[in-house]
């Protein structure tokens, strides 16, 4: 069974009073299978990032279904979305999104504190995490201080710290330059091929999204194109 | 989420914005040092008043002329020569008033008294040799006037300790001679300074035998009191009773509405003025309340700027698990927390002004002021900003939790 099944998913936005309403997906259907890591590519305006807010249960599609690990999202309530986001979803933005005035370990710990893990094994759980990306001597930074391939870093440790089925990753590497971009695909690329994460990627660069084994193409809310990488790139040969 | 780390979360949500913080809960420490300060100086008055009673002792009793007025313009009635000689020796004899322990006529009135070439405007006051005892007089230097005194209309006088300061200085009074209404009258006696006591302010009068202060003085035969004290408390109410039939008697009136006369106890002033002041007291609270109305809207305010100024980290937190009750929990905290602090430092303050305010009225207007910690307001102060924060920040609050997560994600 594959973790992820969607069916003709649409999503149309509703448009401001006296403006028309915006048609974000056309149905799109995909399934993704755990232990995949899937590159989702396409323009802007393509509706990736709409896929990627109800794949990662941030948003409902207008019609259409879907089901993560077997659950309808149509079936869940705020609090069961809320639960599933917190222990089987990670995500990582673009803008990183951290708590800027909170530190390293902090900010780490948020997804923890929303959990029923118990307060006493969070310290063990986020110093885990962040020596997978590499920051332990940052741990104790406020994230303001980190660069921001640090920051990115940060981000993906605090979305594994849960040990999550799926990543999601909305253009990870968009606001970074290419030494730091290739670390963090490096990470990304390592969390899939040696601890069984599934990945969805999203980005706009060919380049990056040949890390995945399979890119599913997007064009004006409908797949275009959903084929395996024949070549893929392998990030660890290029940093060391 | 569990409570504790949504309070950790609410703290430093708020110590990550100081001095926001700080001016938001303004209003709140305002309205609460407000009314702490209001309830104190409250209770100070009603303590100071109810002490200037008991101070004259709770089976003091006071005949006063008249009819008892029926309201603030009703003070003619007060101006009566009802209470003459005659009542004063029916009132003293043991079968008419048996539980009365001391009785004793007072007249007064204000004039100017002379030495050499200062004057000073003091308050004149006539009652028996029993007033060392009946309103706890001392007299520093010197003797009281007696018996004799009052029978051969003596003119004597013992003065207050502002009345000796400003007429002689430091100079010696006694066996001075003063001139009051251009009579002389021999100094006898000096009172030590007392302060207010009751409604009477010793240091700035001067007592003489009220034969005399009735002939020379006032050129009146009635009096302006009488002072009776019961044996003891439960006999208050007898000798009230009885001394109202010997009156009643002595002015042949059959008809109780048509008195000439009314009686008053210590009680029923304390009760009286207890009221005033408490009515007072809840006027200027209230009034106060308001200010912490403002305060709270304040709040609402700039909690609603905080939520929107922080969408993205709302929608952070919902990505990564927080349900809306944890978000509404988290910024419902961060507002309670806000004004329990506005209130413990509204606390602060309003105890730390009325301790102060009670120096400087200790200090310039001479009064027997006692600072009281209203406890009772200060716990109420503490409930009602809770309270406050609770009602004001629960709309903010409530539209944080609303907000979509990939709206706030999006959200620049």
């Amino acid at each position: 069974m594959p973790i992820i099944e969607a069916k003709n998913l649409e999503k149309t936005y509703d448009g401001e009073a006296g403006t028309a309403s915006t048609q974000a997906l056309t149905g799109a259907t995909l399934n993704i299978e755990e232990g995949e890591f899937v590159a989702i590519m396409g323009p802007s305006g393509s509706g990736k990032s709409t896929l990627l807010h109800i794949l990662g249960f941030l948003d409902k599609q207008s019609e259409g279904t879907y089901k993560f690990n077997g659950n309808a999202i149509e079936e869940l309530d705020d609090a069961e979305l809320a639960k599933t986001r917190n222990s089987e979803m990670g995500f990582v933005f673009q803008a990183f999104n951290l708590l800027p005035k909170a530190t390293v370990l902090e900010n780490i710990k948020l997804p923890l504190m929303y959990s029923a893990i118990s307060e006493h094994v969070w310290n063990a759980l986020a110093e885990e995490a962040i020596e997978a990306v590499g920051l332990s001597h940052r741990t104790h930074h406020l994230a303001a201080q980190l660069s921001g391939g640090e920051k990115q870093r940060a981000a993906i440790a605090r979305a594994l710290v849960m040990k999550p089925k799926v990543i999601f990753a909305d253009e990870p590497t968009g606001n970074l330059d290419s030494r730091s971009g290739q670390a963090v695909m490096k990470i990304i690329q390592d969390l899939n091929e040696n601890h069984g994460h599934t990945i969805v990627l999203i980005t706009h660069e060919t380049y990056t999204a040949e890390h995945a084994q399979r890119i599913i193409r997007l064009k004006d809310g409908e797949i275009e194109s959903d084929e395996k990488v024949g070549h893929r790139h392998k990030a660890y040969e290029y940093i060391k | 989420m569990t409570i504790k780390h949504s309070f950790k979360t609410a703290v430093s949500g708020l110590r990550s914005h100081k001095s926001r913080s700080l001016l938001t809960i303004l209003g709140v420490v305002i309205g609460i040092t407000s009314i702490i300060l209001i309830m104190s100086i409250g209770q100070g008055a009603e303590n100071l008043i109810l002490g200037e009673i008991q101070s004259l002792g709770s089976r003091t009793i006071a005949v006063i002329p008249g009819r008892e007025p029926s309201g603030p313009s009703d003070i003619a009635q007060l101006l009566t020569t009802s209470l003459t000689e005659r009542d004063f020796q029916a009132l003293k004899r043991k079968e008419n008033v048996p539980t009365a322990k001391d009785i004793m006529p007072i007249v007064f009135g204000t004039a100017t008294a002379s030495f050499e070439n200062d004057t000073f405007n003091l308050t004149i006051m006539g009652p028996t040799e029993r007033a060392l005892e009946m309103f706890n007089i001392e007299v520093e230097d010197g003797n009281f006037f007696t018996e004799d005194d009052i029978r051969s209309k003596a003119d004597v006088v013992v003065i207050g300790s502002k009345v000796k300061e400003e007429l002689f200085g430091a100079s010696d009074a006694i066996g001075q001679k003063i001139k009051i209404k251009n009579k002389s009258f021999r100094v006898i006696g000096v009172m030590p300074q007392k302060g207010q006591v009751s409604f009477f302010n010793f240091d700035e009068m001067a007592l003489s035998p009220y034969s005399t202060v009735q002939q020379y003085i006032l050129g009146i035969k009635h009096f302006n009191r009488f002072i009776v004290e019961a044996e003891s408390d439960e006999l208050v109410d007898r000798t009230v009773e009885d001394v109202t039939l010997t009156l009643r008697e002595t002015h042949q009136i059959d008809d109780p509405e048509k008195d000439d006369f009314f009686v008053q106890t210590q009680a029923e002033i304390a009760n009286t003025l207890g009221t005033i002041t408490s009515v007072l007291t809840l006027l200027l609270t209230s009034i106060a309340a308001i200010s912490l109305v403002v305060g709270g809207i304040g709040i609402m305010n700039i909690m609603l700027v905080a939520v929107t100024e922080r969408t993205r980290e709302i929608g952070l937190r919902k990505a990564l698990g927080a349900r809306g009750k944890d978000i509404l929990l988290q910024f419902l905290l961060e507002a309670v927390i806000l004004t329990a602090i506005g209130g413990l430092m509204g606390i602060f303050f309003g105890a730390l002004l009325s301790f102060g305010a009670g120096i400087a009225i200790r200090q310039f207007a001479g009064l027997n002021w006692h600072f009281t910690f209203p406890f009772f307001a200060a716990f109420i102060g503490l409930f009602v900003s809770a309270v406050i924060g609770l009602i004001f920040g629960l709309y903010p609050a409530r539209q944080a939790s609303l907000k979509s997560p990939i709206e706030a994600l999006r959200y620049e």
